[in-house]
Parts: structure tokens; C-alpha cells; sequence
């Protein structure tokens, strides 16, 4: 099928800025989808709140915007109930980690099938450029005047820590590895986490110095290493990419069914 | 009736009654005094292949059965008052994207953490205005099992009728109280199943354009139309919209489907109404020690009567107004500072004749203490 069957063309132009690397993330979840083979009718996306989250509105699945930071929470009804679909669940790194973060940690702790994709632009682009909990120490926010002085999660630590059972991080730079991984983490029986990070030039480069959107995508190229790379001993400073996770374990609606089997035969 | 005669608590009967109206799936997180709802849920439900999930907070209880509701699942959550303020957003969501659902309030003492154990009715306004923004918003209550059984039947009846999500405010005292409970035989009592499109695949299906009758036909998550939800303003094909005629258009229709069925969704019961000169007003487990007082004084040749709703949200004010219409007085008997009191106050004719008979330290309000406020009021000292 052709890139655009997946998109509602209805819809377009988009929202985001010139420069944004959230429309990366939409077409490399769409060429992810293409190579699985998978059915339209058979993908509901859920998301949360921010310029991430509109990612849905274009996308020719069962799609589900729902309120800041839950999409998770929403998933889990949806996949519960119909185990049977492919759940992806596109988030801000606001709305994935900070308001959504209790329902991020139990969502992995649970393991239940379904992809999180956390478009990482490290700022509140939404509401303007707030310092979110992926901004780092000493970065600029409209809400952090004086710079930034709270401590930054790691999206992959916290994922595996949490018990995600696939666990990867790539940028909207890297558009050959991006739908690569998304394929793989579709593919993965049992909860995956994909970090994105996806430049926010209008909000975070600008308040950050950081450049053009060209000079933010250059920066993900050089400040980036596959995992375990030579480059990475030399210079430990710079981010990993690549699939840190992949084991298995008990799938929730799996295990589900086996309660139900159980409560059936009256034990 | 040809069913089964249990002796349960109320929060069981509330379950039995989900049961019996189809309920498929159930979120929750445990909160005195409604926990036992869970807890029956989980060995309940998976043996009829229904699914239970004890989640992370209330907050994702209600997103969760969202999610449920829109593959077509019949869903419910049940909370008190802590839990059921963190529900508020959700509650707001499934307002606007209209996803039938069911919500149950065991109310308990409040605000904050409150009276754990303790009886109250202080969420009554919560459940008509915790959400923000312009809303309508149906929200049902009992005094008796039976009547909890008849009202969550109800509950999921409006709940797909109206696509909109029910409260049902019960209270600590019928949530533990045991009584008798008749279970309905499968088939007596009506049920309302989703209403799903009749469009058909690959024909443009718009899931927010209302039939000329105001509903709105399904189409579930996983079927062959595809769709977006959201909520935001949107428009009939459920893409968010900013246009003034958009948004007017879907506000109105919020409130407008309910709101004009006032009627359809009145429930109450009422004892020596007709030449009432007191009329009590009360509902959940106030009413039961106001149907006391009336029963007692009826048959000391007092007329006095009493209208007992179970319908709070819409609120009847024309069924109030009607009834009262005759009475010297009207108390409104309930365990708050007075909630369902403005309402009737302004529902009745003569609103400066009507006066609240109430309780607010976590006890049972009692025949004497309603005794006490009549004597009051009829200048006969305490
Ligand atoms: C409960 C609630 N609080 C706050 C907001 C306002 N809000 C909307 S989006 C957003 C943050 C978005 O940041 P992020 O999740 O990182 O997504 P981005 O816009 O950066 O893609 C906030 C705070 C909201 N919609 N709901
Ligand atoms: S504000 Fe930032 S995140 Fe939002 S669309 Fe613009 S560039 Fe993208
Ligand atoms: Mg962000």
C-alpha cells in the first residue's frame, strides 16, 4: 500500500511547524506499519495532549486523542477488551513522563502488548516552551528564566527499570533506523517503549540557541551513537541509539485469559 | 418476578445489577466505602469472560473504561468521593466524546479524605458540576437494593440511549447495609443494547452526526469505520474544530439530549403525596428514615407525605414542583448542608416554605432528628 492509503489526506496541512520533528515520527510509523503488513482496521492509536498527540487526527487507524498524559490508561481499556489489535501509543515527553508517569511505570510493570512512542522534544511545545522533565539541568524554559535547575529522566532507564520488555531510543534524524525500530517494537508481544527525540525548534531551539531545525537535526546526528559504539568509549557523553531491551515475559491479556479460564472452571 | 432471592449488601446488589445489564468490563481502585464493587468484579466477571483491572489510580480506572466502551464493551468504575474527584477529568472526557459508561459514586464523608466510613450525601453538586464547563450530566440514587438493582439497570440503559456517561450516587450506609434483594429473571427487566450504525463499509460514516431523533449510531473500535475521537471540540466527523457554528452546535447537543428528556430519565417514588400539607423531600439512605416519619405520622391522622428521588441530575423540577404544589411545607431531608435543598427551593412555588431536616457528622440521619425540624417548623418547640 502507498504511504498516504495510511494518512487522511482530508486533514492536511498539519499543525506542527516548519522544522518540527514530529512529522518525521508520523512517516516513520507509517512505513513500520506498511512493512508488518498491518491492517487498518486492525491499529487503534491512542494519544494524550500536545503537538505530539495531534499525530493522530492524521492517521487512518481507530484513533483515540484523549486527555493529557492518560493515553496509556485509555490503551489498556482498549486493548484489554480487544486483545487482538495492534495498540500504538504516541506521547510528549510531558505528557508520557510527567503527567503521565504513574500510568507510564505501570503500564511497563504490567507488560501488557502495546508500543509507547515517546516523541522526545524535551520542552512543553504546546503550551509554549515550559521546561518539561526530560529538559535537563541548565537548559532554558519559559518557565525556567534563570535556567533549568531539575534533574532530567532518562526515558530508556526509566522504562527498563520499570519492566518494559522492549525498550529502544532513536531520533527524527535517523529516518532509515526510526521505522526499523518502531517495526520491531510493533512486532514485540509484550510492552514496548521507543524514545523519539524529535527537535522542538520554535520552543526549545530557540530558548536553547540552538539553531535552525537544520542545525537541531545535525545535532541529533552528531550528539548520537549506536549503542556500544567505539565512539560512545571515547566520548561517554554522548546519547545512545538503538534497542536497549528485548526479552520475554508474561503478556497481560495473555495472562488474562488464563484467569478467565480459571474463574470459568470455578478455581 | 421469577428471580433469585439473595440478602446482599447494597454495593452487591449494584454489582449483580451491572451483571444483569450486560457489563463486560470493569477498572477500578480500591476506596472505602465502595471496595467491595471491585472486589465482586474480579471473581465475577472473568466467568462470564468479562474483564477486570484493578488500575493505578481512579484516574486511569475512567480511561480505561472509556477505552473499553468504545470497542463496544458495556463499562463501569466505581469509586467515593476522593477517588471520584480524580475521575472528574475523565468523567468531562467521555461527556464530550460521548462514550456511554457508568460511574458509581459510594458516597462518604468529605471533603478531602473525610470520613472514610462514614455516611454522606456531599457529593450531590460534585456529581452535577465537578466537571468543567457547560454539561448536562445524569446522575441516579436509591434507598433500598431493589431499587439500587433497578436504578444501575437504568444507568446503563441511559448511558447507551444517550451515548453519555451515568453516575449512580449511592451512599455508605446502602453501599453496607444488608437486605433482601430479588434478583430479576433474564429477560424481565428491559435492557438497552449499543446502538450501532447501520453505514456500511467503505461508505463515509460520520460518528458525531446525530440522527434526526438526536442519537448517535456507534461504530466500534476495531470495525470497519475508522474514526477520530477526541476532546476537543470537533466536528461530525469527530476532527477538532474551532468554528463558532461547531462548537455552538456540539455544546447544544450536550446538553440538549439530556436535558430534553428530562422526563425519560426521572425516576422517584412517592408515599401519601397526593393531600400532603408537609411534604418531605429525600433520597438514598435519608429517605429511608423520612418514609419513617411520614409512615409513622400518617397514621396518626398528620398528612404529611413524602416524594423520594432517585433521580438527582437532571433535576426534576417540574415532577417537584408539581408535587409540592399543595404542601403548607416542604423539608428537604438529606445528609448535607443542603445540595438537593436549592434545587427544590428553586423548583417550588413558595420557595421561602421549604426547609432542610439534615445531618452532616458522618451518622445516619434519624427519624427523631426529622421529628425534630418538623416540630420546628410547625411552632410546636423541640
Ligand atoms: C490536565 C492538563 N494540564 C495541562 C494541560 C496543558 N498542556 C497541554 S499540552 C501540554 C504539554 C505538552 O508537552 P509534551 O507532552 O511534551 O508534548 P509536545 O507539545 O512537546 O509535543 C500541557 C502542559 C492540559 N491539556 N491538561
Ligand atoms: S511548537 Fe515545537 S513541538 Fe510544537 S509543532 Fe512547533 S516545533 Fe513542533
Ligand atoms: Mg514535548
Amino acid at each position: 500500500m502507498a504511504v498516504k492509503e495510511y494518512i487522511r489526506e482530508r486533514f492536511f496541512p498539519h499543525i506542527w511547524c516548519p522544522g518540527c520533528g514530529h512529522g518525521v515520527v508520523l512517516g516513520g510509523l507509517v512505513r513500520a506499519v506498511e512493512a508488518i503488513g498491518l491492517k487498518k482496521n486492525d491499529i487503534v492509536m491512542v494519544s494524550g495532549i500536545g503537538c505530539s498527540s495531534r499525530i493522530v487526527g492524521y492517521m487512518d487507524f481507530h484513533t483515540l486523542h484523549a486527555i493529557h498524559g492518560r493515553a496509556l490508561a485509555f490503551a489498556v481499556g482498549v486493548k484489554m477488551s480487544r486483545p487482538e489489535l495492534t495498540l500504538l501509543v504516541p506521547m510528549g515527553d510531558g505528557d508520557a513522563l510527567s503527567i503521565g508517569g504513574n500510568h507510564f511505570i505501570h503500564a511497563c510493570r504490567r507488560n501488557i502488548d502495546m508500543t509507547a512512542i515517546v516523541m522526545n522534544n524535551k520542552v512543553y511545545g504546546m503550551t509554549g516552551g515550559q521546561y518539561s522533565p526530560l529538559s535537563g539541568y541548565g537548559t532554558m524554559a519559559t518557565t525556567a528564566p534563570y535556567t533549568n535547575i531539575d534533574q532530567e529522566f532518562d526515558v530508556v532507564n526509566i522504562a527498563t527499570a520499570a519492566g518494559a520488555t522492549f525498550v529502544a531510543r532513536t531520533t527524527s534524524y535517523h529516518v532509515q533506523q526510526l521505522p526499523e525500530v518502531l517495526e520491531e517494537a510493533i512486532r514485540h508481544k509484550g510492552f514496548s517503549v521507543v524514545e523519539v527525540m524529535s527537535p522542538c525548534p520554535t520552543y526549545y531551539g530557540r530558548k536553547n540557541k540552538e539553531g535552525s531545525a537544520v542545525d537541531m537535526m545535525e545535532r541529533l546526528k552528531n550528539t548520537t551513537t549506536p549503542i556500544g559504539s567505539k565512539a560512545k568509549r571515547e566520548n561517554p557523553s554522548l546519547i545512545e541509539r538503538g534497542v536497549f531491551v528485548k526479552k520475554e515475559m508474561p503478556e497481560y491479556c495473555a495472562e488474562y485469559q488464563k484467569i478467565i479460564e480459571r474463574a470459568m472452571k470455578g478455581n | 418476578m421469577g428471580g433469585r432471592v439473595e440478602f446482599v449488601q447494597g454495593n452487591e446488589a449494584c454489582v449483580e445489577a451491572a451483571l444483569y445489564a450486560g457489563l463486560d468490563f470493569f477498572a477500578g481502585y480500591p476506596i472505602t466505602p465502595s471496595t467491595e464493587i471491585a472486589e465482586l468484579m474480579s471473581v465475577r466477571l472473568p466467568q462470564r469472560s468479562g474483564k477486570f483491572i484493578q488500575m493505578e489510580d481512579e484516574i486511569a480506572s475512567i480511561c480505561a473504561i472509556i477505552g473499553a466502551s468504545l470497542t463496544g464493551q458495556k463499562a463501569m468504575t466505581a469509586t467515593s468521593g476522593p477517588g471520584f474527584s480524580l475521575m472528574q477529568e475523565g468523567l468531562g472526557y467521555a461527556i464530550m466524546a460521548e462514550i456511554p459508561c457508568v460511574i458509581v459514586n459510594v458516597q462518604r464523608g468529605g471533603p478531602s479524605t473525610g470520613l472514610p466510613t462514614k455516611v454522606s450525601q456531599g457529593d450531590v453538586n460534585q456529581a452535577r458540576w465537578g466537571v468543567h464547563g457547560d454539561h448536562a450530566i445524569i446522575a441516579l440514587t436509591a434507598s433500598n437494593h431493589q431499587d439500587v438493582f433497578a436504578v444501575t439497570v437504568d444507568a446503563f440503559n441511559f448511558s447507551e440511549t444517550f451515548r453519555t456517561p451515568v453516575i449512580l450516587l449511592f451512599d455508605e450506609v446502602i453501599g453496607h447495609m444488608r437486605e433482601k434483594l430479588e434478583v430479576p429473571a433474564p429477560g424481565e427487566v428491559a435492557l438497552v443494547e449499543r446502538l450501532k450504525t447501520s453505514v456500511r463499509e467503505g461508505v463515509d460514516y460520520h460518528p458525531y452526526l446525530p440522527r434526526e431523533d438526536g442519537r448517535l449510531p456507534m461504530s466500534d473500535f476495531g470495525g470497519v469505520h475508522r474514526y477520530n475521537v477526541t476532546g476537543l471540540f470537533h466536528d461530525m466527523w469527530g476532527f477538532p474544530s474551532e468554528k463558532p457554528e461547531v462548537v455552538h452546535g456540539l455544546l447544544r447537543h450536550l446538553v440538549d439530549k439530556i436535558e430534553n428528556h428530562v422526563e425519560d430519565v426521572t425516576r422517584y417514588r412517592e408515599y401519601f403525596v397526593e393531600d400532603a400539607e408537609t411534604l418531605l423531600v429525600s433520597y438514598g439512605s435519608a429517605a429511608r428514615s423520612a418514609l419513617h416519619v411520614a409512615v409513622n405520622r400518617r397514621q396518626r391522622g398528620e398528612r404529611i407525605g413524602l416524594l423520594e428521588l432517585q433521580t438527582l441530575w437532571p433535576f426534576p423540577a417540574a415532577l417537584v414542583r408539581e408535587k409540592s404544589r399543595h404542601a403548607g411545607y416542604v423539608v428537604v431531608v438529606e445528609m448535607n448542608m443542603g445540595q438537593v435543598l436549592q434545587s427544590v427551593k428553586a423548583a417550588a412555588e413558595r420557595p421561602e416554605r421549604v426547609f432542610l431536616a439534615n445531618r452532616v457528622d458522618g451518622v445516619l440521619i434519624a427519624p427523631a432528628d426529622i421529628q425534630n425540624i418538623l416540630r420546628l417548623i410547625q411552632g410546636k418547640g423541640v
